[in-house]
């Protein structure tokens, strides 16, 4: 069974690790199906099609994808400028991309609310020069994950684009190609199954994300409530069935977009020869 | 979060090929752009972090910090750290020697559920053990006639931060020590080193790095984690409520200074992070 | 079309890797820049095709100045490396590159693309292939479709850096002899790069030799081999012998004939075959000592050590004769030898 007859401690590191995964992960996470199967079906349905709960799926998944979207683009570009181009102060802006995964969440959700809400200092400017309000509106969960979601998509592009072949972009260019047209047509086609994956964890991210998004949203039920909070709000409510079928909804829910996600990027890789 | 083995930027080379250049128009805008994105969603919240905590003054700032209720915070954060980071990283070594020096059946398999708790919603992964420890949970009522407190109590909270952090260890790791290979360790073992001789001589100097920066994550997630905390803690000022939670609850409470005095103890961490997390870089890719 | 380098010099940082090179390619001419690695070959051709600037000099091609041109604008043909085939793109795809970035006026209908795509495919003899992906071909197959991606655009010039750098050297072999007969159907002016003399020698019409940035000489590859214009392009082009005079050698080479034709400077280069073996017929005052030999096919390759000669320069010498000549001479190892230089090259 064992690779290499010669190295020692199989059975200890497999068995730890497979009693301290079961301990620390599958049971407790188990305990979400097993609790549901408590519910009938018809209770299930009357708590998730309540318009309550539609409604912060609703928001919940917009909010993702636009903050995705968003983060893509942006990140995106910030890759190919710390990649790519040098500048003074650049290899600060590098380090600082990861700030929002070493922040903690309510840390990140108190400042943007401060920042965003009518009076505070962006949020002031935003109001009275374009009439736009950030805070306590799906705009500001939007904003919130973005914030989380860049350094999903800095992080995946930039190893691409750093491996990325150049001469590529020199044998484009000896072809007549100009230079948008090697962009368009030979960087971009070979970084977008990295683009994709990080698109793909920064919306996974999105969705369940609760910390940073909680101050700023304003959280108005049926306008700026996302799912994680109307979990925790039928917890506080000692609504157990409903907090377990809302949950077990979202996971599968979260799982299905990923495989969706994944047998999509399949497909791009396998369009563009790279398997 | 990759590993960090990201080489050093080949900008000089790419910036003498003629063919590679951007017009001088795009070049600018991007880093413009780049520059503009940067500093409005983390500069900016970054140095609003240190300016509303000092807003009244030092003073404040101190008293803020020196209040019971936060110091409590701090010591409950810093025992959570304590326990959950030691068990993650043996358990992330553990999984590690067993995936990348063995090969059986389910490896793929276990290496996808390693990462499972990263796509679980921080409130789920609090909920699950309310699920398990709460009044009306599986265990619950077992707890309660021996008065044994889980959830709404310390315990709770460092369940669910183990879930939280779960896999940062393994996940620095794993990649790493699957490039290494094991050839090293077959050949120290063959010149008559023990198992734990040449774990400690062979595999942990190589592996150090990694290490390190996968207990950083980890640490720094721990320290900071807040969804998942929040549903088990029950908020009991000075007994459950973690540094994130006291941010949250000073907050809520219109307390603008002593919210913040908490939180840039947090931001000081993450600083603290990324620059070891630079520092392991550059030592990675000067080797 | 003919190439006209003027004056070309290329700095990086402190290090001039190109030095006031001037070079004339005449139309038709499939030429070699050959030197060793770091003596600015590529750097030169990539100057040529436009991915690099020059930082004076010009470039013509056909007569126009083509200097500050693009290289997307210059209708070159480049065969890079590696390649640097399009992963994303089919074997079709990368070949019809060229032809789909054309601007639309230009650019020649789909059918048009299709047919010349596949007449190219079929000119190295891969249209077998053009469903796939660059990934599941061998190297010498990425190579072909490289060339035909770069003949696709109908280049005035091809330029080849490293053509055959990264294959095996049996399929080096082959693709060498049919780089050659491809040159004379299409006769479009051609440099390749290589720091592989036997290669230059064999593939080129023309051979420029290249060293810390200038050119040492340019002409035949006869040329090359049998007049060297100095002491380096002798060393680098096939194997030579090389006595120095001033190391006290001249006694020993008067013995072997070598001086019988003048001494025409302080350093002689002879060519392994230049050396005669006389077998000794009473082993006194012979010139050299049999070390030891070499099959090398028709020939065989006799290694010498100088009898009596200073220590100084006891460096081995090498003889080359034909099989039958050497099964004649019935040498055994340790056998006594004289010699006679039929010819030698002098450098001062």
């Amino acid at each position: 069974m064992s690779r290499s007859s010669v190295m020692p401690g199989f059975r200890p590191t497999i068995g730890f690790t497979l009693l301290y995964l079961g301990l620390v992960v599958l049971i407790p996470l188990s305990t979400l199906v097993f609790k549901s199967f408590a519910l009938s079906w018809d209770d299930y349905l009357h708590i998730i099609t309540s318009k309550r709960v539609l409604s912060s799926f609703r928001v919940s998944f917009s909010t993702a994808l636009a903050a995705a979207s968003i983060a893509s683009l942006f990140g995106f570009i910030t890759a190919w400028v710390l990649v790519r181009y040098s500048f003074f102060g650049k290899n600060i802006f590098h380090a600082l991309i990861d700030l929002p995964f070493a922040l903690p969440t309510a840390v990140a959700g108190i400042v943007l609310a401060t920042i965003f809400q009518p009076s505070g200092f962006l949020g002031k400017l935003l109001l009275e020069t374009f009439g736009i309000q950030v805070a306590f509106k799906p705009m500001g969960i939007v904003v919130a994950l973005i914030f989380i979601s860049i350094p999903f998509v800095v992080r995946t592009v930039e190893p691409v684009l750093l491996e990325f072949e150049t001469t590529m972009e020199e044998a484009g260019s000896s072809l007549g190609a100009t230079r948008l047209q090697v962009f368009t047509k030979i960087i971009f086609p070979n970084i977008f199954p990295a683009l994709l994956t990080g698109f793909a964890l920064a919306f996974a991210r999105g969705v369940g994300e609760y910390g940073s998004v909680i101050f700023i949203a304003g959280n108005i039920p049926y306008v700026s409530e996302i799912v994680p909070l109307l979990i925790v709000i039928k917890l506080e409510q000692y609504d157990i069935e409903g907090a377990t079928a809302i949950a077990l909804t979202m996971l599968v829910i979260s799982f299905l977009l990923l495989l969706l996600i994944n047998l999509l990027q399949l497909w791009v890789r396998k369009r563009s020869g790279q398997l | 979060m990759n590993a960090i083995t990201q080489p050093l930027y080949k900008d000089k080379i790419v910036a003498q090929k003629r063919a590679l250049q951007d017009p001088n128009w795009v070049k600018w805008s991007l880093i413009v752009i780049t520059i503009s994105f940067i500093t409005l969603f983390i500069c900016i919240p970054l140095g609003l972090v240190i300016f509303q905590a000092f807003s009244k003054g030092l003073t404040a700032y101190w008293s803020a910090l020196s209040q019971p209720d936060t110091l409590s915070a701090i010591k409950l954060t810093l025992i959570v750290a304590l326990v959950t980071v030691p068990l993650n990283t043996i358990f992330g070594v553990s999984a590690a020697w067993a995936i990348t020096r063995f090969d059986f059946k389910g490896k793929s398999f276990l290496t996808t559920l390693i990462d499972l708790p990263f796509s679980v919603s921080p409130v789920i992964s609090g909920l699950i053990f309310v699920l398990l420890f709460g009044a009306q949970g599986w265990f619950g009522e077992w707890l309660m006639e021996h008065d044994v407190k889980i959830i709404f109590a310390v315990p709770g909270i460092v369940l669910a931060t183990l879930f939280i952090t779960f896999p940062f260890v393994a996940r620095q790791l794993i990649p790493l020590m699957q490039e290494m290979g094991n050839q090293e360790e077959e050949a120290a073992l063959s010149l008559g080193a023990s198992g734990w001789k040449t774990f400690w001589a062979i595999t942990v100097p190589n592996i150090k790095w990694a290490l390190l920066y996968g207990v950083l994550l980890c640490n720094a997630r721990a320290m900071g984690e807040f969804g998942a905390v929040s549903v088990v803690s029950g908020h009991i000022r000075g007994l459950t409520n973690t540094l994130p939670l006291h941010v949250e609850v000073s907050y809520n409470d219109y307390d603008v200074v002593g919210a913040f005095a908490s939180a840039s103890i947090l931001a000081a961490l993450a600083i603290v992070t990324l620059i070891l997390k630079t520092a392991l870089e550059w030592k990675q890719s000067n080797r | 079309m003919s190439i006209l380098l003027t004056d070309i010099s290329k700095n990086f940082g402190a290090f001039a890797a190109l030095n006031h090179i001037n070079l004339e390619v005449p139309e038709g001419e499939l030429v070699a820049l050959l030197g060793p690695s770091g003596c600015g070959k590529t750097t030169l051709l990539r100057i040529i095709a436009g991915l690099e600037h020059t930082d004076q000099g010009h470039i013509l091609i056909n007569g126009d100045d083509k200097t500050d041109q693009n290289v997307s604008q210059r209708g070159i043909g480049f065969v890079f490396q590696h390649y640097a085939l399009f992963r994303h793109m089919t074997v079709f795809e990368n070949v019809a590159f060229g032809l789909r970035v054309k601007p639309k006026r230009d650019r020649p209908s789909n059918e048009i693309i299709t047919k010349k795509v596949h007449a190219l495919l079929d000119l190295v003899q891969l249209d077998w292939l053009h469903n796939r992906y660059p990934d599941q071909l061998s190297g010498g197959q990425r190579q072909r479709i490289a060339l035909a991606r770069a003949l696709a655009v109908e280049p005035s010039v091809l330029l080849l850096d490293e053509p055959f750098g990264a294959l095996d050297a049996s399929v080096r072999k082959d693709l060498r002899q049919w780089l050659r007969n491809l040159h004379h159907e299409l006769n479009v002016t051609s440099i390749f790069v290589t720091h592989d003399q036997e290669e230059a020698m064999e593939v080129a019409s023309q051979v420029v030799v290249l060293n810390h940035g200038k050119i040492e000489q340019q002409g035949t590859p006869s040329d090359i081999y049998d007049h060297p214009a100095n002491a380096f392009v002798s060393r680098f082009i096939g194997q030579t012998n090389v006595f120095d005079l001033e190391n006290h050698e001249s006694d020993w080479l008067q013995s072997a004939g070598l001086l019988s034709q003048g001494q025409k400077g302080k350093i002689a280069h002879v060519r392994p075959h230049d050396i005669i073996i006389e077998k000794s017929i009473n082993n006194a005052n012979t010139l050299a000592t049999l070390k030891d030999w070499q099959h090398l096919g028709a020939l065989i390759r006799i290694e010498l050590v100088k009898n009596g000669a200073n220590k100084s320069s006891d460096a081995s010498i090498f003889a080359e004769l034909p099989n039958d000549q050497f099964k004649d001479l019935k040498l055994v190892r340790g056998d006594k030898v004289n010699l006679k230089i039929r010819h030698a090259h002098w450098f001062h």
